[in-house]
């Protein structure tokens, strides 16, 4: 049970995705000018992690080791292709601001990376948990950028008006940086900081 | 170990391209039909906010959508001679159909979009059997993507009545303030042609004067948009131009408010 429970949630803190292992930036910036976005594409990268994770688990003693990167991608792929079609579906809206990103899940190096470093050696359950804790990692990144981004880039929290901007008449003047994708990168530091504060252990050696 | 011999390997990999085409075929065509409905949804949306007969903003159901869409004609015209294109169905034209798109000559193509279909479809809305407002689909390129919108006309072909993208992907707070409604609503009243005819509508940096004689042709670029403003401009002129409506506008004003 304590190794289910690790698989779950080291990928939150202790072994980040994004923040130690530094995979995932392209969507990290892309998708977080607004929380919306931010939390559904959060959501389709977890499912696509754990689906994938899991059925290459599934297959790993079959997958013959000559051809096993094309057979994760070709799996990614299709998980992929569901998500993006579901959406289309499901949350058109939505799907039509994510625009491209969708599609790209399929080089997230975070999935990728999930199913050659974890999945080939592990079993299914906890393959599934896995990803489900690397997909939280990431969602906790998207978050908190997100969160800030929209924040003081547009005054707004999921589309609801917190700081009233001085161009709808209120008093706050918009950070226009906040709405550009380097403003992420700032971002995606300052968190990187305030968890290696946090756990020192994470500080690569010099 | 067996199972790197090749024989096993081309088995593996066949028998996983079918599991996984069979899974991502089945998705397709079991969501096609309500991302076909979908898509419909939001051009008819898109349209009549543009055209005012929904509020915009708010989310509209799918009820009231049709329900006001009833008093929308879609037509297909023939955008070099402005008439009516008979032979084709409204219901199922494309307007990618590449049998019929043309090149639009470099010194011509202010909305930088290189080819157009020779058709287009208008949209006609009826208010008790007139014509009160023609919505006509235009798009160009802005900084960085092309942006798709529908502007409404007034039944005079030079008042705008609305205009707004329902697809753009400039930079969000700044060229991306084209979704801004209230900069948006500073676009119905104002006027997109001069006494002659000639296209005249200008989007002006530092805002409008106000009570200046060529306000009535004038809107507030976007701040810290000049691209996008320009190519927002650019569209106007080029779709309202001889290449695009022109001819259909002119046909549409002598047939008195017909197509």
């Amino acid at each position: 049970m304590s190794k289910a429970k690790d698989v779950l949630l080291n990928p939150l803190f202790n072994n980040n995705p994004v923040a130690l292992q530094i995979l995932g930036l392209c969507s990290a910036l892309a998708v977080t000018t607004k929380m919306e976005t931010a939390v559904v594409m959060a959501i389709a990268v977890t499912a696509v992690i754990a689906l994938s994770s899991a059925a290459v688990s599934l297959i790993r003693d079959h997958i013959p080791n000559s051809i096993r990167i094309i057979v994760q991608m070709v799996i990614i792929a299709s998980l992929v292709i569901v998500a993006d079609q579901v959406m289309k579906a499901y949350a058109y809206d939505i799907s039509k601001q994510l625009s491209v990103y969708v599609g790209l899940i399929i080089t997230n190096c975070i999935v990728m990376g999930r199913a050659e470093g974890f999945a080939m050696k592990n079993g299914v359950w906890h393959s599934f948990l896995d990803g489900i804790g690397n997909g939280l990692g990431y969602a906790f990144i998207l978050l908190v950028v997100s969160f800030f981004r929209e924040l003081f880039g547009s005054g707004k929290l999921f589309g609801h008006t917190v700081l009233p901007l001085t161009t709808e008449g209120g008093w706050y003047q918009g950070n226009g940086l906040m709405l550009l994708s380097p403003s992420a990168f700032f971002l995606i530091g300052f968190i990187i900081w305030a968890l290696r504060t946090w756990k020192p252990e994470q500080v690569e050696k010099e | 170990m067996a199972k790197d011999t090749a024989g096993r390997t081309l088995l593996i990999a066949f028998l996983l391209c079918v599991v996984c085409s069979v899974l991502v075929s089945a998705a397709a065509v079991m969501m096609k039909p309500r991302q076909v409905m979908n898509r419909e949804m939001d051009i008819k949306k898109n349209l009549l906010r543009a055209a005012g007969l929904i509020p915009a903003g708010e989310t509209a159901g799918h009820a009231e959508i049709e329900a006001a869409y009833a008093k929308v004609e879609p037509v297909v015209i023939e955008l070099a001679t402005g008439r009516r294109a008979e032979n084709i169905d409204p219901e199922t034209f494309d307007p990618d159909d590449p049998a019929n798109l043309v090149p639009i000559p470099s010194g011509k193509d202010l909305a930088r979009i290189r080819v157009r279909s020779k058709y287009a479809k208008v949209y006609l809305v009826r208010d008790g059997g007139r014509v009160s407002q023609v919505v006509l689909p235009v798009r160009g390129k802005g900084l960085y993507s092309t942006l798709y919108g529908f502007l409404a006309l007034a039944a005079d072909t030079r008042t705008v009545t609305g205009f707004a993208f329902y697809s753009q992907g400039e930079t969000p707070g700044l060229g991306g303030e084209v979704d801004n409604p209230r900069w948006k609503a500073q676009w119905p009243g104002k006027t997109v042609y001069d006494d002659n005819w000639r296209v005249n509508i200008e989007l002006v940096k530092g805002g409008v004067r106000p009570g200046s004689p060529e306000a009535g042709h004038q809107v507030d670029a976007l701040s810290g948009a000049s691209m996008t403003s320009r190519g927002v401009q650019n569209l106007l002129i080029y779709w309202l131009g001889e290449d695009g409506y022109g001819p259909f506008l002119k046909h549409f004003r002598e047939e008195g408010g017909a197509v």
